[in-house]
């Protein structure tokens, strides 16, 4: 494990930025954002940013290629750029977890190629949480907020900074940082570790299981009466998706440029009345249906198809900025067995 | 903390569906912790003496509900609507959204709501309960032994701080006391844009609604867009746009969104309190508003039933649209 001084920090960032870019937290106005780090930045505190990290692989739209008609032929242009090397620093638990989840849509085969080349040159360096808050539930689904994973981990103290690398990328970090690190004994983590879990013991959503869910469930959970009077008051807008680190779904459309065609694809949202629609319409006419397809995503599909892992990491973000309040806290706890609120 | 309390409105309620006066309740329910409030149709006593809430983080406007529960179930409503909330309820009769005799409306006074958001900056994360008592609330946070006392005053939400109203302009029935139209502070902000420069002005909206992300809360709960379709979610409208393609795109669905509810907008503020980039997307409303007053006379949305908004009747003394042009600052 390696060190460093907690006032040392912007010649640490300075030091990473120099060949990668370096997006760190930052506080704004309006809540903490990933932002590019250039001198005066400051790393922020806050657990949650606005949104979460997904979208620097999976960003909310980008081009996938583009048409340009001359005559009767059609040129076809690729429009991926070299991505070049960054790192993401300061990723909470929960959000480390998320990239699991899309890694497993992205990277099997036929692989997104445009997801993996992103991957390929992203370094993520998490961080450990030591103030969680009521919103956070990732215990729920076997993240330990104080034992972050991704490349490397940083457990934050009063004084200093420390290191551990946990990937043969991120041992190639901590070198580029060799001169600025000192080695360390983990006494201060340990501690920092052991308080963490204090905290994690009092949170409200401590006791929320995942009992009840899991990839033979559809049977069981399909018909629940219950599904109705949760989804009673959803607006049907996009906001639990779009603020989630799991949710995968996209569109893919063209866009005429007057000239040519650009065919990029976005963020789509199963709460749309228009997701997925084909030629026969949409198999999901109310928003009944399209409320219990996210959450049945979440507990049950994608666990069937991705041996029992949930894609769900407990980060909050829709607990927090849901218009109605409604979530998968409240969904887990009316039909997951014991209605505790 | 509210003037009228929970128990006489759940009191009420179970009164009314006991005696099959109406068939479901819609109010808000309790959440997982002290503020994360839910609206809910209620049905029986045991549901609303268990879950019925009402206090100072009831501040979602229930009148949008009504289009589409009114047309699936059986028998009438009953609603609780705050006064603000009596202003979105009457642009929608005046827009035959709703059937008014399926609706039982009881109007109630409110003190304000709060946001969250402040009582967070204010406190500390990490809210463990809140508790709404006279004029203050205690909060107790997971860090702090000690609860905090905040003066509500301090966190109330920004359109309650601007609010337009006290008065309950549509109801069936009161309970508690309804008030005055107040003179209001609304305006204050949107003079402050309109006296920018048009290149800051152009600044200040690129800053904000380049963090849009296009979640369509502020549509989806706005009283004013009760569109079956919205054009934007219609892939054969042509203009249907999930992600702003370019930076044009980013402002066009929000620009476009403030003309059609312009002269039909109540200015709730549920666009602002749902937006999860804190877009202060109700400034947009509010200057057609405040335009809307200069140029033909002060006009309130949602006043009253069947009134014909400025831009869509026609007088003699109409501005002619020149002198719309020259009246402008910039």
């Amino acid at each position: 494990m390696r060190k460093c001084s907690l006032s040392a920090q912007d010649t640490l960032f300075a030091k990473l930025a120099a060949d990668a870019t370096l997006y760190l937290p930052v506080d704004t106005a309006d809540g903490a954002t990933y932002q590019k780090w250039e001198s005066g930045k400051v790393w922020s505190d806050a657990l949650n940013t606005n949104k979460s990290p997904k979208e620097f692989f999976f960003p909310q739209m980008e081009d996938l290629m583009a048409f340009k008609t001359a005559g009767k032929t059609i040129e076809l242009i690729d429009t991926r750029s070299e991505t070049e090397d960054f790192i993401v620093f300061g990723v909470r638990a929960c959000d480390a977890k998320s990239f699991e989840v899309l890694d497993r849509v992205f990277l099997t085969e036929p692989q997104d190629s445009y997801y993996a080349n992103r991957r390929a040159h992203g370094t993520i360096v998490t961080v450990a949480c030591t103030r969680p808050i009521e919103t956070c539930f990732c215990q729920t689904f076997g993240i330990d907020a104080a034992e972050p994973q991704g490349d490397v981990s940083v457990w934050k103290t009063e004084t200093d900074l420390y290191f551990n690398a946990n990937t043969p990328r991120g041992e190639a970090l901590l070198q580029k940082i060799e001169g600025l690190t000192e080695e360390a004994d983990a006494s201060a983590v340990e501690a920092q570790k052991e308080q963490i879990q204090k905290v994690l013991k009092k949170l409200p959503l401590k006791d929320l299981t995942t009992d009840g869910f899991g990839g033979d469930k559809t049977e069981a959970l399909f018909d629940r009466p219950e599904w109705k009077t949760l989804s009673e008051a959803c607006l049907g807008c996009g906001t639990c998706t779009f603020v989630c680190p799991t949710c995968q779904c996209y569109d893919i459309k063209d866009f005429s440029t007057g000239n040519g065609v650009v065919r990029f694809r976005c963020w789509d949202s199963c709460m749309y009345s228009d997701f997925t629609k084909m030629a026969h319409g949409n198999n999901r006419l109310t928003q009944v249906e399209r409320f219990r397809q996210r959450f049945m995503h979440k507990l049950v599909y994608y666990p069937a198809n991705n041996d029992g892992l949930y894609s769900c990491v407990g980060c909050g973000r829709c607990l927090a900025k849901c218009p109605i309040s409604m979530n998968i806290v409240k969904v887990m706890k009316t039909l997951g067995g014991k209605e505790t609120c | 903390m509210q003037k009228i309390s929970r128990e006489s409105l759940v009191e009420k309620a179970i009164a009314m569906l006991q005696a099959h006066e109406v068939s479901a309740v819609l109010g808000w329910k309790k959440g997982e912790f002290d503020y994360d409030i839910t609206p809910a149709l209620f049905t029986d006593a045991e549901d609303l003496q268990k879950n019925f809430v009402w206090n100072d983080f009831c501040g979602a406007n229930f009148s949008k509900y009504l289009v589409e529960k009114t047309r699936n179930i059986e028998g009438k409503i009953l609603t609780f609507l705050k006064p603000c909330d009596t202003y979105s309820f009457n642009q929608l009769l005046t827009e035959h959204r709703f059937d008014r005799e399926k609706v039982y409306a009881i109007g109630i006074p409110c003190e304000g709501m709060v946001d969250i958001k402040k009582i967070k900056d204010a406190c500390g994360e990490g809210i463990a309960s809140i508790a709404c008592e006279e004029d203050v609330l205690k909060v107790t946070t997971l860090y702090e032994d000690a609860p905090i006392a905040i003066e509500t005053e301090t966190v109330l939400a920004e359109r309650c701080l601007a609010c337009k109203s006290k008065k309950h302009v549509a109801y069936d029935e009161l309970l508690g006391e309804t008030g005055e139209v107040l003179e209001s502070n609304r305006f204050d902000e949107v003079e402050r844009l309109e006296a920018m420069t048009a290149d800051e002005r152009f600044a200040f909206w690129q800053n904000e609604l380049s963090r849009c992300i296009r979640c369509n809360a502020c549509r989806d709960v706005c009283p004013a867009c009760t569109c079956e379709k919205c054009v934007f979610d219609n892939p054969n409208s042509g203009v249907e746009n999930k992600a702003a393609a370019n930076s044009f795109e980013e402002k066009l669905f929000h620009i476009i969104r403030a003309f059609h509810v312009a002269g039909r907008c109540t200015d709730c503020g549920e666009c602002s309190r749902v937006c999860p980039q804190q877009i202060p997307l109700h400034l947009l409303n509010r200057k057609f508003i405040h335009d809307i007053d200069r140029f033909y006379g002060d006009y309130q949305a949602g006043a009253e039933v069947g009134s014909r908004a400025p831009l869509v009747d026609y007088t003699l003394d109409d501005l002619e649209a020149s002198e719309i042009f020259e009246g402008r600052d910039n």
